[in-house]
Parts: C-alpha cells; structure tokens; sequence
C-alpha cells in the first residue's frame, strides 16, 4: 500500500490505530507533528508512535521533530508526558542543547520554580517560539497548581507563577473574575484571589467519595446475588 | 539467566550415555519415542489434561534425565513418530529451541534465527485459522512468554559488541532479519486482532459471550488455541514496550483486560505474575503510585498464600524472584508516596523485613537515599533492551547496557525532584496551622523555596489518570490560604463497603465449600 494513498484516505489518527507498527507512516507522523504544532492540537499517541519508529531506526531521526514533540509534551504538564517521550530518546540524543535547554525547563515546572522557569524560557525564545500557544500553555499549568495549593492566593504570587504583572494582570484578573469564577479581594499587603473550589483546596470535599464503594466492587459478588 | 558456568560445577554430570560432544541428533531414545507418539495422540484427542500433564511433568523429567546439557533430538529425527505432522513438528521445535534457550551456552546466533523462523512459521499457521487444537493455557502462555524472552535475549546477545568473533558477527549479518522488532511486535498485534480477543471481551462483559468462564477453552468443538495466544498477546505486548521504555503504549496494550475482575491471565501464575510486575512498574514510571502500589499489594499477598503449590512447578525460581523483585518495587512505591492503608498486614511485615532499613534511608535527602533508590531500581526494573540493529562497520563496542542506564537515569532524576518532599511530610504532620514563614525558618530554606516545595508536593501527589482525570494519591493534605498553611488531618477511613463484600464472597466460598462435603 502505497504512503501517499493512504493518507489520502485516512487521517493519522487512523493509519496509526490501524498498524502502529508500521515503518511506512514515519513520514505521515512526521507531517502530522507539524500539523499539531500550526493548529495548536496535540495527539501524544501519534508523537509516541513516531518516537518509537526514531527508536527503531535511529538514523531517520529528525532532530527538529523530536523537539517540537517534547515541547509540546511540556506544554500538555501536568500530564507526565515530558518524561514519557524522554524515555524513549537515547541519551546521547538528549545531550543536544536545546533538549538540555527543554529538561531544566521541565525540571523547573516539575518542581514548581516558576520564576527560574520564566527567566530561562526568555532566553531560549529562539527554541520556543516555534510552537504557539506555549506561554499560555504553562500559564494554565501554573495555575492547576496553584488551584491545588491555594484557596486563596497572594496576587504576587500569581504574578510570579504566570509571568504576567501590572495592567495586564488587571485584566487577565478581571478574565478569569468573569468567565472562571475567580473572585478578587482586598488583602492585607496586596490583592488575594480566591480560587474556585476543588477537592484538592478544599480537601474536605472529597471525604464522601471515600467512603463509596467503586462499581467494580460491587460487581464481584454479583455471581453471589444472581 | 544464571551464568552459563554454574551448569558445570560437577555437582550434576551428564549421563554418561550423553555426554555433550556425543550429541547424535539422529538418535532417538525410546522414552523420547513414546514421549512423541503419546504427545501426538493426545493433541490429536483434544485431550488438554494429558496434554498439560506431558508438557508440564514429562517434557521436564525426560530434560532432567536424558538432555542435561544437550539438545533434544531433533524434529526430522522424530518426524516418524509423529506421521510426520507439520504442526505437531512445530510445536516440537518450539519445545526444543525453548530447551536450547534455557540449558545450552554458548546459544549461536544460527540457533537464535532458526528459533524466530520456527515461531513465524508457527504463527502463521494459528493466524490463517488452519489449527484446530487446544493447548492447555501454561503451554500458550509460555509460548508468549517465550517469544518476548528470546528476543529480548538476542536484542541483549547481539548488543555485546566486544568480544565476539569474526565467525560471530559473520552470522549476526547474515541473519539480520531474525527478530526483527517489527515483526515481533507486528506477530502481536496480529494474534490480537485476528483473534478478535477485544470483541470477545466486550461481548463477554454483555454476556453475549463466554471467555473467562471457560478458562479460554473452547468446549463446542473449536479451537482455543488463537484466542488465547491473542489474549496473551496483549501481556506480551505490555511487556515489550515496558522493556522499550514506553509505558503508556504498554498500559494501552493491557487495557481490554479488566485487573478488578477474574481473568484468565490469573490462571497461569506466570501470566498473572507477569501481567501485575510490568503493569505496576509501568505505573511507577508514570507517577501513578497508588494504581502500582495496589496491584503490588494484591499480587504479593496472593504468592505469600499460593507459593507452597508452586515448588515443584519449574517457574518456581522464577516466581520467587519476580516476588522479591516487586517486593522492591512496592518500597520505592511507598517511599515516593506512603500508602499505608492499602497494604495488608503480612505484605506489611514481609516488607519490613526484607526492606526496613532501605525504607528508612530512602526517606532522608542525602547521597545514601539516592544509592538505595538506585540499588532497589536496578535490582527490580525490566531488562531493558535497545531494539535497533547494531552498526557493524563502526569500532565495536557494548551497547546493551544503554537502555538500563537511561531508564534508571531519568527515574532516578524524577527521584530527586521528589527528595525534599518528604521533609515537608514529616514536619506538616506536626501543626495543624502554620505560616510560611515560620515554616521556611524551620526547614531551613527561603519562603519562595518553601512554596515551590509546597506546590511541587501538590503536583507530584496528583496524577494524570488514564481519562485525564486528576486524581490524588496524597497521604496527608493541606491547603493555603494566603500566607498560612493548613493541615488536614488524614482520619483512616474505614471502609465498611468492601469489609462487607469481602465477606460475602468469603461465606459464599465457604458454604460452597459444605456443600461439597458428603456425609456417609
């Protein structure tokens, strides 16, 4: 079956369900990297099958295609999936600078250094700009963290963890206020914001799921009921 | 494998009547006659218990007695016996090749390609549905079982650059194609789809179909032989990409197999053990501790109950080190993130004897705790493997090192990014309210440090799970409001719902138990 023709009937997603094992779609995967970095999709599935392949057959290995992989993988945290690709890489492969350079930052987000994160970032913009949709990518990052941590978060220390300040926190407050259900309050130094409610802030929310038992459970003894 | 000296300390001399250099392929010994003319009858019978009695008792005693250190006859020797039978000869070679791979050294790349040719001739077959066998269920699954050892054995072999021969490398040319990571990945997948495996067992979980209820058997005339081989298949494939360091594909391959319900891998110990050790390592891999520490936990308790059964099986060395094996990997699990409350008791206390001190150690931040996080890992992890052709015309060196090393490399640096995390434990554990500041004072740090630390132990106790979902495997928790930190006191939570079930299936046993009971 010729590459060209398949394509042409079949989305990637579907040539990589239909034969993950197959030499031949390592240039449809390639393309299809591409594809997720300009419509600002991202399919881990298909980047994992195409690191696989570089695996298998290092010397069609695309320098240029693994980092645009691993940045997207940066920018799909709090998901592992940074480390998934990284597990797949050989090492010497990883002693490039620019993949030096994307595991300090992975590093720094794993370990919640936002500051460093930020500083480091803009100086590699070079590395990073390729792909858009990267800074707000870590900024909803920084802020499933922080929503973890906080009920009520410091407006310093959002700024820090999102790198934005002044007016243009303002409104990036004033967004979330209206569409997220932040809510803005005085504070005593600075503006505190409360963040939504989750089990995770508020850890008193998940006491009665405990204490259910899961279906699958309950279905052992369903020989025993019948 | 053990080294292949230790097979010659003397303690064990071969018989004399087969001394090793006197190999005749040729010849037959009577017992291997009747062993074959019995082997064939019974497949031919369908008659899967003397089928699993030869293959499991018979084929081990006449190993142990005739084939110490030699190979069996081989298949065109006892063709005869077999009226030539192009399948059964399959499975005789598959028999033999197996005997090769475990009890001869040193094992030649020709041996290793005639293996892989002989497991593509007898997929192929299975595949284009032409067998109407049934195989017992420890036959099949070593057969899955077996193919991924012997490749990840020759991915190992021809990684060894060094100190081969020329004659050596000569034959690592000219059998280039032999497991071929393609192909074995590819035999794979297809027992699984051709076998339909997926659909049977959604259909099964409808109740349109039985699978599990059967023991994969077919009692209407057909053959198991396909749908189980699919079925293992998807174990298989778990394992190869573990042993590739891709853990999520792997998780993908097992996902049709329900780990919450009675399935057919748990009949074989081997698969069962297989299945568990290589889902909870891939768990491990990806931050989802109490997924692995579950399953670890289930597992571990079932051979501390089972293992007397076993001793005389010959996997028993192989389930006593899987277990120590995940022993290890259950403290790296509990180190990284305590789980205390999903333990059992004897599971408990076995690990404290075998892994008290390294626990603690494994709990400070310093150099000690990094070498028994290394130790413990190296002990249990897979043997990785690089499945990419050697480069031959490149000086030669070994390679079959680099993939362990990778591997423990970046778990050993997910290790330090959790280093600090346990300190904030054992100190939160103390307050139910402090400030950041004074927290910060206490464990000797900047504040901006101490909230990284704080916000690093909120992301790393939450994982992404398989939907996406975020779901925590904290032990103790806390929140913060502006600058103070509380602490919420984990209660145990009893859980009376499975206290219950538990002990309704534990009557049900039991009553089913008297009913079997006759009085005179």
């Amino acid at each position: 079956m010729a590459t060209e023709q398949a394509a042409e009937n079949y989305t990637v997603e579907d040539l990589v369900a239909l034969n993950p094992y197959n030499p031949d779609i390592l240039n449809d995967l390639e393309k299809f990297v591409n594809e997720q970095v300009s419509s600002q999709t991202y399919n881990l599935d298909a980047n994992l099958s195409l690191l696989r392949l570089y695996q298998f057959e290092p010397e069609r290995m695309s320098i240029q295609i693994v980092a645009r992989i691993l940045i997207k993988a940066l920018m799909a945290m709090p998901a592992p999936d940074f480390s998934l690709c990284l597990f797949l890489i050989p090492e010497h492969v990883q002693m490039e600078e620019q993949f030096k350079t994307l595991i300090v930052l992975s590093h720094y987000l794993e370990t919640a250094r936002f500051r460093q994160f930020w500083d480091e970032a803009a100086k590699n913009r070079h590395i990073l700009e390729v792909v858009p949709g990267f800074e707000q990518a870590i900024q909803s990052y920084a802020i499933h963290v922080l929503s973890l941590t906080y009920q009520k978060v410091p407006r310093p220390v959002l700024a820090e963890a999102i790198n934005i300040e002044g007016l243009a926190l303002d409104k990036f407050l004033e967004y979330h206020a209206a569409n997220a259900g932040w809510v803005i309050e005085k504070g005593g130094q600075s503006q505190v914001i409360v963040l939504p409610r989750n089990e995770f802030n508020h850890p008193e929310l998940k006491k009665n799921t405990a204490d259910t038992v899961p279906f699958e459970h309950v279905t052992r003894i369903f020989p025993v009921l019948s | 494998m053990a080294a292949p000296y230790d097979r010659e300390d003397g303690l064990a001399p071969a018989p004399p009547q087969h001394a090793p250099d006197a190999y005749d392929p040729n010849y037959v010994p009577d017992s291997v006659k009747t062993f074959v003319v019995h082997l064939y009858r019974h497949i031919r019978d369908k008659n899967v218990y003397e089928i699993h009695q030869m293959y499991e008792g018979g084929f081990q005693r006449l190993s142990d007695r005739l084939f110490r250190d030699a190979p069996w006859p081989s298949a065109e020797a006892v063709a005869p016996y077999c009226d030539g039978d192009h399948v059964f000869l399959l499975l005789y070679r598959e028999l033999w090749y197996r005997h090769a791979h475990a009890r001869l050294s040193p094992l030649t790349a020709a041996h290793r390609a005639e293996s892989w040719t002989n497991y593509c001739d007898l997929f192929s077959v299975v595949l284009h549905g032409v067998v109407n066998m049934q195989l017992p269920n420890q036959w099949l699954w070593d057969m899955v079982d077996e193919f991924v050892y012997q490749f990840q054995s020759f991915c190992q072999y021809r990684a060894k650059l060094k100190n081969k021969t020329e004659d050596e490398l000569q034959q690592l040319k000219q059998f280039d194609k032999a497991w071929n990571v393609y192909g074995v990945l590819n035999y794979l997948q297809a027992l699984v789809e051709k076998s339909m495996i997926t659909q049977i067992l959604e259909r099964e979980k409808e109740g349109l179909e039985q699978f599990t209820a059967t023991d994969g058997y077919d009692y209407e005339g057909g053959s198991n032989v396909l749908k189980v081989l699919g079925y293992y298949s998807m174990i298989g494939l778990l394992r190869i990409h573990c042993l590739l360091g891709d853990y999520h594909t792997g998780l993908k391959c097992l996902a049709p197999i329900d780990l919450n319900q009675q399935g057919v891998y748990t009949i074989v110990i081997g698969s069962h053990i297989s299945t568990i050790y290589h889902y909870g390592f891939a768990n491990l891999m990806m931050r989802r501790y109490v997924d692995a520490t579950r399953e670890f936990n289930k597992i571990l308790l079932y051979i501390l109950k089972y293992k007397q059964y076993h001793q005389k099986s010959p996997q028993y060395d192989q389930i006593l080190k899987k277990n120590e094996q995940m022993y290890a990997l259950l403290a790296i699990c509990l180190s990284l993130c305590p789980q205390n409350k999903l333990i059992d008791e004897n599971v408990s206390s076995q690990l404290k004897e075998k892994y008290n001190d390294k626990m603690t150690k494994m709990q400070r931040y310093d150099d000690e705790a990094y070498a028994a996080y290394d130790e413990l890992f190296s002990y249990a992890c897979p043997k990785f493997i690089t499945p990419s052709p050697p480069v031959l015309d490149q000086p030669l060196t070994n390679y079959n090192q680099d993939a362990y090393r990778l591997q423990l490399k970046l778990f050993l640096y997910e290790v330090k990014q959790q280093q600090l995390l346990s300190g904030i434990r054992s100190y939160l554990k103390l307050y139910s309210t402090i400030t950041i500041g004074k927290l910060a004072q206490y464990m000797e740090v900047d504040e901006a440090t101490l909230k990284s630390i704080l916000m690093t132990y909120k992301h790393k106790m939450h994982a992404v799970d398989s939907d996406g979902k975020i779901v925590s495997s904290a032990d103790f928790d806390f929140y913060i409001v502006e600058d103070i930190i509380h602490v919420v006191e984990s209660k145990p939570t009893k859980s009376h719902g499975d206290y219950f079930l538990r002990q309704i299936l534990k009557f049900e046993e039991m009553m089913g138990e008297l009913e079997k009971v006759q009085l005179d």
